[in-house]
């Protein structure tokens, strides 16, 4: 009877010991959670979740605040990386919303019909417009995460969004697997 | 010689070669006009040079190099740039991209060149610069800049330069003809490139399908003590560069190696006489021997082309057929479909494959992976491929890194033994593109989150600075109205206040003017007329601002 | 834009999945031969009614997943799986018990997941292990070889018996079925006698194996090697299980010979070369990379002798192989070969 409880006991302390040891060990610094949610993210900083940006967005979710189908942008790939992360069932995107395009966009502005306002330069998220008061705008296309937050703004309805056009870099080699279905059905 | 070895996997497809090496090489007449695509080669494309209307001469650089993984454009001919814009290229995906157009003037009108003989006297970095100004890429089909391949650096020892002739792939020929017709060209390449990375033995490695080339090379390498020809037994991809390197010396080199790292370095048969062309003769890269054969062409041939050549004109030379079903540039095995014979021959084309579906037939439906594993016994690399195919059905495109995805050369052998005929090549090459292009969207999205939490924190900072702002201006008000102090404020004056500040201000530069003692250093040793000159203007200005006044 | 139909290779070999399936048929063929001369019409009648039954319910399968039905009816790999099974039966099983078994084999073992290529067990041995378990009488009901078979039936009258149970004048089932050997070794050894008690003046055992078997046994050696050297199968998996079926009957052998069976016996009795070569190497199901195999054949060899010694079934060929079926991906994952370029490293 005594040496059972004694031996419970030093177990129970080895194992305290090591939980703490590995506590220490394997500390993580900040809330790693938000950073992993931010991660999968597609970081357009849209808006269209309700949250002023992915960050939030993924502080949200972390918090239990926010479901992790409200992000249009990043659509089945996005909430099924979310439901991978967090271990939770993946959903259809929330229904209120707008499926994204199915091909990336940017916005165009047509320089012709700009009127200098620079109100589309304080919407944008990611400062990818450039141009002053009176000037032409134009947006750096590297930078446009497509997020379409400049077109209400736009008093003139310059600003368009296009499909960003394939070239040799980034042509990807079509899924040869589509090719199967079509055959079958 | 030392024995050769033989690395894992392999195939044996019927080789169709001898339909091509019946003639000698003949060269293709000049073309009505050239399209030369500024991206020839692995790396960064070339930056032109020229403008519309230019009028150039032959080797003239139209284009230079943009970045170190880079090389020059020259103008195949003599004539004038007609156009600089998107042009379709010869390029799996039929996209268009930047060309310079050029339309001969007939003249062949050469740029001055001056040629050297004393290129085994030459410095390394010499050559390197010279063969890099050239712009000669690897001409086995990769299209490396092959000055790169001449650097072996300060701490890398090249115990074997290895010259590729091996040409494992069916159908093609441009370098058993070049090997055969221009022996001393490729002889005396060979030696410019020993010379360059000190090598300590060269070695010349033919396949044994080409007894012609074979004698040719060793009957010209007779005397040459360093210089070995060695024959190894036919199999598919020999001609692989880290395959061929494991043949001829028995070295694997590492997955994230270069050969360098087991002090060799390989080029091809073609890049050595090219190279030879640059350094002997000044010329630069602006022809190439393709090979053009398959059963939609009646007179298969190796044709000597110039860079820029549209794919029609060696079509119409070759007497091909109306009726092509597949017009591949490169090889049957790793080749890729030319989507329109307009686009023209590159540094990097040894071969245009027309073929009809009679001796290239169509592919038989897509069944279900048996898990046979012929594909695994044909890879010459020990990968998995059915594994592979596995997981890029799944679209898991981190379980196919795991599976070494990236070691894949797409010599496409797991393909042709697959009983299945799946498409094995098509799904890594599908993945692979798919793994790059998530990364650069990973990599676009980690520049838009910076920017994004940049401009959040500017508007934060923005934001701080009005409030503060406002909250001294509201405590000036507050100042102003608070009654207690206002008869103070009335005494003093709020204006008085502001100009006592200027004064001071106005004093303390004074004060500070005199300490120093300042006065334009242009003004000390005037000669006589200066001085008169300021003086005058001086007084100008004094009975100016006494009118004012 | 224009899209290529598809990417190099152009070329191909020309083998396809019916070429493949078409020489293991081929290989079987002496083995249905063999087994049909010694055991008598059943044989080949089972074969040939499991095969029409098996194609049938492909063919339905097929059409209700809506897949192209030629091109997978086709592709041979059923017609295996009927072989496999018919040979697997007693000569003289009733046709239902053959519809079961297949319907089993087809729908339950290959098309619930997702058809070829997709099942993790070998589909005859599924439907061999149902049978076994839920009908062992019709499935022990062995006969005789022809040597010993007092009472041989014609082609009609296996017939009869197979679709309508009528027996030819007196006989009886019971009459004709006789254990096969591995089974009578089993039973007597539980009954404390020494193998060579058992085995002397006994017709059921031949030389060193089972009579009649033996020579079912050389007819699928022959046709095993017969695929070896035209590379549809690879030696690996074959040489493992009976390398590891020798060694550890070997041992066991030497350590009490009245025991256990000599090492020739196992070997030549019951279906452990047919299951060497042409059950275990079903490629769906087994392990792909070579070392691998080896361990795959070898996991094989050991738990079939381990349940053929000291297990409740005599015969162990086909729980043995669904056993390291399950095991195959796992082994597959851990015996990835050393990729080129990777030192040792991997």
């Amino acid at each position: 009877m005594l040496s059972a409880i004694l031996t419970l006991a030093i177990l129970a302390g080895i194992f305290g010991l090591l939980l703490g040891f590995a506590a220490i060990k394997f500390k993580v610094e900040g809330d790693p959670l938000v950073d992993n949610i931010d991660k999968l993210l597609p970081q357009t900083q849209c808006g269209q979740c309700g949250f002023p940006g992915c960050r939030p967005y993924a502080t949200a979710i972390a918090s239990d605040e926010a479901d992790i189908n409200l992000c249009p942008p990043g659509g089945d790939t996005t909430i099924i990386a979310l439901a991978d992360l967090l271990g939770r069932e993946a959903k259809a995107l929330d229904s209120e919303k707008n499926a994204a395009p199915p091909e990336p966009m940017i916005a165009l502005i047509d320089e012709n019909s700009c009127i200098g306002c620079t109100l589309c330069i304080q919407a944008c998220p990611v400062d990818a417009i450039i141009g002053a008061a009176k000037q032409m705008h134009s947006v750096f296309d590297k930078e446009c995460t497509g997020c379409e937050l400049c077109l209400p703004p736009c008093p003139v309805d310059c600003i368009s969004m296009v499909a960003i056009e394939q070239n040799i870099t980034t042509w990807k080699w079509p899924d040869p697997a589509k090719r199967i279905t079509e055959s079958v059905s | 010689m030392s024995p050769l070895w033989s690395f894992p996997g392999g195939i044996h497809p019927p080789m169709h070669k001898e339909e091509s090496t019946r003639s000698p090489i003949v060269k293709l007449p000049l073309p009505e006009r050239l399209i030369l695509p500024l991206h020839q080669h692995i790396g960064a494309p070339s930056t032109p040079d020229v403008n519309l209307g230019d009028q150039v001469l032959k080797g003239q650089r139209i284009a230079h190099a943009d970045g170190y993984v880079s090389v020059a454009l020259h103008a195949p001919t003599s004539g004038t740039i007609t156009d600089i814009g998107e042009y379709p290229i010869p390029h799996p995906s039929g996209l268009s991209d930047l060309c310079i157009i050029l339309s001969p003037d007939g003249q062949e009108k050469w740029i001055s060149r001056e040629t050297k003989d004393d290129y085994l006297f030459m410095d390394a970095s010499h050559l390197r610069n010279r063969v890099r100004d050239a712009g000669i890429v690897g001409l086995g089909g990769a299209g490396f800049p092959a000055f790169i391949k001449l650097n072996p650096g300060p701490r890398n020892v090249i115990e074997t330069l290895i010259i590729n002739g091996i040409e494992c792939e069916p159908y093609i020929s441009c370098d058993d003809m070049l090997m055969r017709e221009r022996t001393a060209n490729i002889v005396s390449g060979v030696k410019i490139i020993a010379h360059a990375v000190q090598a300590r033995q060269s070695i010349i490695a033919i396949e044994d399908n080409k007894p012609e080339a074979y004698q040719a090379m060793l009957e010209a390498t007779a005397n040459e003590p360093d210089l070995s020809v060695v024959q190894c037994p036919t199999i598919y991809p020999q001609g692989s560069e880290k395959q061929l390197i494991y043949v001829v010396t028995g070295k694997e080199v590492p997955s994230d190696g270069l050969p360098l790292n087991v002090g060799v370095v390989v080029h091809n048969v073609g890049t050595a006489a090219a190279i030879y062309s640059a350094i002997a003769k000044a010329e630069p890269l602006i022809s190439r021997i393709v090979t053009v054969t398959g059963d939609a062409i009646r007179k298969p041939q190796n044709l000597e082309v110039l860079i820029g050549t549209p794919i029609r004109s060696l079509l119409d030379f070759c007497d091909a057929q109306t009726q092509i079903d597949q017009l591949i540039m490169g090889g049957p095995m790793m080749g890729f479909t030319i989507h329109t014979p307009l686009a023209s021959v590159l540094k990097t084309t040894n071969c245009i494959l027309a073929t009809t579906y009679n001796s290239l037939p169509e592919k038989n439906m897509e069944m279900p992976c048996i898990r046979c594993g012929a594909c695994a016994d044909a890879c010459p690399i020990k990968l998995l491929p059915q594994q592979l195919y596995w997981y890029a059905r799944a679209k898991d495109f981190e379980k196919i890194q795991d599976y070494n995805l990236f070691d894949c050369i797409e010599c496409g052998c797991c393909a042709y033994v697959c009983p299945s005929n799946i498409p094995l090549v098509h799904y890594y090459r599908y993945a692979k593109t798919e793994i790059w292009s998530k990364e650069r969207e990973q990599q676009k999205a980690d520049i838009a989150r910076q920017r994004h939490d940049f401009r959040a924190e500017r508007l934060a900072k923005e934001k701080a600075e009005k409030a503060a702002r406002h909250k001294r201006k509201r405590n000036e008000l507050k100042e102003k109205s608070d009654p207690s102090k206002k008869e103070t404020l009335i005494k003093n004056g709020a204006k008085s206040k502001k100009k006592a500040a200027i004064l001071e201000a106005m004093e303390r530069v004074q004060a500070k003017k005199e300490a120093h003692k300042t006065e334009p250093k242009n003004t000390v040793n005037l000669t006589e007329e200066q001085q008169r000159k300021i003086d005058q203007i001086n007084k100008k200005r004094e009975t100016r601002k006494n009118n004012e006044d | 834009m224009l899209t290529p139909k598809h990417s190099s290779p152009y070329k191909y070999a020309s083998n396809s999945v019916t070429s493949v399936m078409m020489w293991v048929v081929l290989a079987l063929l002496p083995v249905i031969g063999v087994q049909t001369y010694i055991f008598g019409w059943g044989v080949v009648v089972n074969v040939l009614f499991t095969v029409a039954v098996a194609l049938g319910v492909e063919g339905l399968m097929l059409a209700m997943r809506k897949r192209p039905i030629f091109p997978f009816l086709s592709d041979g790999s059923v017609v295996i799986t009927a072989i496999l099974l018919g040979l697997a039966l007693p000569p003289l099983a009733p046709w239902w018990l053959m519809v079961v078994g297949i319907s089993f084999a087809v729908i339950f073992a290959k098309h619930l997941y997702g058809g070829l290529g997709y099942n993790p067990f070998n589909p005859a041995m599924v439907a061999y292990a149902m049978l076994l378990v839920s009908f062992p009488l019709e499935m022990t009901m062995w006969f005789p070889p022809h040597e010993l078979n007092n009472n041989p039936l014609n082609l009609i009258e296996t017939i009869t018996v197979i679709f309508t149970g009528q027996l030819p004048g007196q006989l009886s089932l019971d009459s004709l079925s006789m254990a096969t050997p591995l089974d009578s070794l089993k039973t007597e050894l539980g009954l404390d006698k020494s193998i060579s008690q058992i085995t002397t003046g006994n017709p059921l055992f031949g030389w060193f194996g089972g009579a009649g078997w033996e020579w079912v046994s050389f007819a699928a050696l022959a046709g095993g090697c017969g695929l070896i050297y035209k590379k549809i199968i690879s030696w690996h998996i074959p040489i493992a299980v009976i390398g590891s079926i020798t060694l550890l009957s070997g041992v066991f052998y030497l350590i009490d010979a009245e025991q256990y069976a000599s090492p020739l016996f196992h070997i030549f009795s019951g279906a452990t070369l047919l299951g060497a070569f042409f059950i275990a190497t079903d490629p769906v199901t087994a392990s792909t990379t070579p070392v691998g195999r080896l361990i795959y054949g070898a996991g094989i060899g050991l738990l079939t002798y381990v349940i053929r010694t000291w297990g409740g079934y005599p015969d162990a060929i086909a729980f043995a192989v669904l056993l390291m079926n399950i095991s195959a991906p796992t082994i597959d994952y851990y015996t990835r070969p050393r990729i080129f370029g990777y030192g040792d490293k991997k």
